[in-house]
């Protein structure tokens, strides 16, 4: 496994990931942001929580960027549409998954039963994301999509460099 | 049930968890049940279609008299049937807890506990169980599952119904039904609970579920006991106070209209509506309520959810969203509801969704400035957001709108929606001046007074002597009241003065008020005097500086409330009868806010403080 080309492209691929839904979100198709939604975990000050949570979702993209290695390690070959399929099935496991248990363990996260104690926790995200906006499975989906893609696309020209 | 031809909307009480809530007729019939949220379909719907809508039931065999009451201050409800053979109270809640007691033990999601205690001889009761999930669209399959209780699956939600006596299902598989004796002290439980995606969670009956009626009540008491009120009407406020609060959605912070859809505003018209959304108009008073009565948490809640939950539609705002700030919600019918009492169409969804409401800018950020005048911090995402909602408002003042009541006959020039835009930048300018935020100071300066000059010179009529609903008019309607309130016209100036008495001679009717008369709405028949303006009446009276009158007037429309103090959005001024979606949030808004207002009236504290836009940052 090439670690350089592991901590570039994963890098780059966080980056296109969140862009994408930034951009979701500045569209008003989705009030979906991961970054704030983990910099929560950290502190309740909404912009400290933006800052730290760019940085934790950059270290969770590098973890998740070696998962994906491995993978295109064990088959042999990295392609695009390779990285693509994998990113979906882990866009669909973040939304399937994830996102409903998400209130259990997050420290500052509402739950579907919360009530009538008012709270001024996070809203939770509900099935599919769906409480963030209904576009939301699309952005997500999309972006994960997008960062095994790119992920796929440029690890496979780094294996076919000498220094990989 | 009651007949459906003398059904009348006041005849309902409320119980809800702050998540959903339940109709419950003075029968004990719960007629009206969306779960597991407010704007979820329905599983009993005998409100608008008493055939086939769904219902469970609870009453005695006999011939009965029924009063009812909440037990002291709190959303738990106590109907009492009184027979020839004696007497039986019937107890209706949600149960509900604080988290901590929830982290400790495994609660159903959703619970309707029923008690019911003979107090007196002995009285035979009679269980009806329908449900009839989704609108009554989906077919109801129950399966009895013994001492495990009745499944009524749909999808992947379930509602299960369990008994201390034996059920029976009916031929078909669509009903439950069992009657029982209870003789003097005796008594007995029902529960419903509900669940989706999850295994359902079986809550125990017998002392056990009397202990969750116990927690119930104590939760309430100790949430009341919070109230800081302590002026005239405090029944009333408290009451208020606890309606709102079940009006309000806990996991997100929104405050809904109402619990029901397309309760008539005439009876048997076509003025039916679904308030199970959140709408912004009101939550600057909404706040304030909140605020002043001591729910610190409550009113933060709902400003979070008011600033940031709608963000996707920033820097513009919608009029209504979900509870979840969503911004689709398409208006449907549903045409085999017969409606209550023969109103039609029955909808869901709103189509408010798609019209331009200025006022909603003021009121927001008057909601944003009062809860940085009582201490409140905002963080920098926040303050970008707001100076976004100035820019919009600097962009967009000169607009026509549906205006505040949503007509839907065109946009017009609306004096209010004007006034409350200059509202939005003069509260913008105010946290500017207090160093709260950053935006271009001298260009919303400049806008402000652009608005104040067009509605002095076009907003107000010389001929009638009052501020005129559109620019350049000559009707009034309610909102123009809010003016003096929102402080954006001197109270006791004469302009303000001569639009008190233009807007009550012209709207008033047995000491309520109209919210409009006589205009095109663009929808036929008529609707009922509206609840919350004539609470608007008492404040802008008592601002003006008639205090004794403000308080007879207040006396006046606090009567039209029905036994259990309840109000919907309307009243008939010739029959009392509530009209509309039941109960209210915004009119008990109204019940609390004139009630502050008398209060500092009264006192002879500076009304400025007590209203919105007054004191300093």
């Amino acid at each position: 496994m090439s670690v350089g080309s592991v901590f570039l492209w994963g890098f780059v691929a966080t980056i296109v990931l969140t862009t994408i839904m930034s951009a979701a979100q500045g569209l008003g198709f989705s009030r979906m942001s991961m970054p704030y939604i983990v910099g929560t975990m950290f502190t309740p000050d909404r912009g400290r929580a933006g800052i730290i949570g760019f940085g934790a979702h950059v270290v969770n993209g590098w973890v998740f960027a070696i998962l994906y290695a491995l993978a295109f390690e064990s088959w042999g070959r990295a392609t695009w549409w390779l990285g693509a399929g994998i990113g979906a099935v882990h866009g669909l496991a973040v939304l399937v998954a994830l996102m409903p248990v998400l209130p259990g363990f997050h420290p500052r996260m509402a739950n579907e039963e919360r009530g009538p104690e008012p709270t001024r926790s996070l809203e939770p995200p509900g099935f599919m994301a769906l409480n963030y906006g209904s576009r939301t499975p699309l952005v997500t989906m999309v972006a994960h999509v997008a960062y095994g893609a790119v992920l796929g696309a440029f690890y496979h020209v780094a294996r076919r460099l000498p220094s990989g | 049930m009651i007949g459906a031809a003398q059904r009348s909307i006041s005849d309902y009480a409320i119980i809800g968890n702050t998540r959903s809530a339940a109709l419950i007729s003075r029968d004990g019939t719960i007629e009206w049940l969306c779960w597991p949220r407010f704007d979820s379909a329905s599983w009993f719907a005998a409100l608008l279609d008493p055939e086939r809508g769904g219902l469970f039931s609870l009453r005695p065999t006999d011939a009965f008299h029924a009063t009812r009451r909440y037990v002291g201050d709190t959303n738990v409800l106590e109907t009492t049937f009184r027979t020839a053979g004696g007497e039986l109270r019937l107890t209706d809640l949600m149960p509900v807890a604080s988290e901590d007691a929830k982290r400790r033990e495994l609660w159903p999601a959703h619970e309707i506990l029923r008690r019911m205690e003979c107090v007196e001889g002995e009285v035979s009761m009679e269980l009806a169980y329908s449900p009839r999930p989704d609108y009554a669209r989906a077919g109801a399959v129950l399966d009895d599952r013994g001492r495990l209780g009745i499944f009524c699956g749909n999808g992947d939600e379930v509602l299960v119904l369990r008994a201390e006596d034996p059920l029976e299902i009916s031929t078909g598989s669509r009903d439950a039904r069992a009657s029982f004796t209870l003789r003097k002290g005796e008594r007995r439980y029902v529960s419903l609970v509900f669940s989706k995606r999850e295994p359902a969670v079986l809550p125990p009956l017998g002392a056990a579920a009397g202990a969750r009626v116990d927690a119930s009540l104590a939760w309430w008491t100790q949430w009341i006991a919070r109230c800081q009120y302590d002026g005239p009407f405090r029944d009333a406020v408290v009451r208020g106070a606890l309606t709102l609060k079940l009006m309000t959605y806990a996991p997100s912070g929104a405050v809904i209209a109402a619990p029901t859809t397309s309760l008539p505003e005439h009876r048997g018209g076509v003025r039916n509506w679904d308030y199970r959304y959140c709408w912004l108009r009101d939550s600057s008073l909404t706040l304030q309520a909140l605020l002043d009565l001591g729910y610190t948490a409550e009113a933060e809640s709902f400003l979070s959810w008011t600033i940031h939950t709608t963000r996707i539609t920033w820097p513009e705002l919608q009029v209504v969203y979900t509870l979840y700030g969503g911004a689709e919600l398409a208006e449907q019918e549903l045409p085999h509801l017969a409606g209550f009492a023969s109103s039609r169409p029955v909808r869901i969804g709103n189509g408010a969704e798609g019209q331009l409401q200025l006022d909603i800018y003021g009121e927001v950020l008057d909601a944003v400035y009062q809860y940085v005048r009582r201490g409140g911090r905002l963080d920098g995402l926040t303050k970008r957001m707001i100076v976004g909602l100035g820019e919009t408002v600097c962009k967009r003042w000169r607009e026509p709108d549906e205006g505040i009541w949503e007509i839907r006959a065109g946009r017009r020039q609306h004096t209010y929606s004007k006034a409350m835009c200059w509202v939005a930048l003069d509260r913008l300018l105010a946290l500017h001046e207090a160093k709260q935020l950053e935006l271009p100071a001298e260009r919303f300066a400049r806008e402000r007074a652009a608005i104040r000059d067009q509605i002095e010179q076009r907003g107000y009529n010389e001929r009638l002597g009052s501020y005129v609903s559109v620019l350049d008019g000559d009707d009034v309607d309610a909102s123009l009241l809010m003016l003096a309130r929102y402080r954006s016209v001197d109270p006791s100036s004469p302009r303000m003065r001569g639009t008190l008495d233009a807007i009550r001679s012209r709207l008033g009717a047995n000491g309520l008020l109209y919210r409009y008369r006589g205009a095109d709405d663009g929808l036929p028949g008529n609707e009922g005097a509206f609840g919350i303006c004539s609470f608007w009446a008492v404040s802008a009276q008592a601002l003006a500086g008639d205090i004794d009158g403000a308080a007879t007037t207040f006396e006046g429309v606090l009567r039209f409330a029905n036994d259990v103090g309840l109000f919907a959005e309307e009243i008939d001024p010739a029959t009392g009868a509530a009209l509309g979606n039941f109960p209210q949030a915004f009119t008990h808004v109204g019940v609390i806010d004139a009630a502050l207002v008398l209060r500092a009236a009264a006192r002879g504290d500076d009304t400025r403080a007590a209203t919105a836009g007054g004191g300093h940052v």
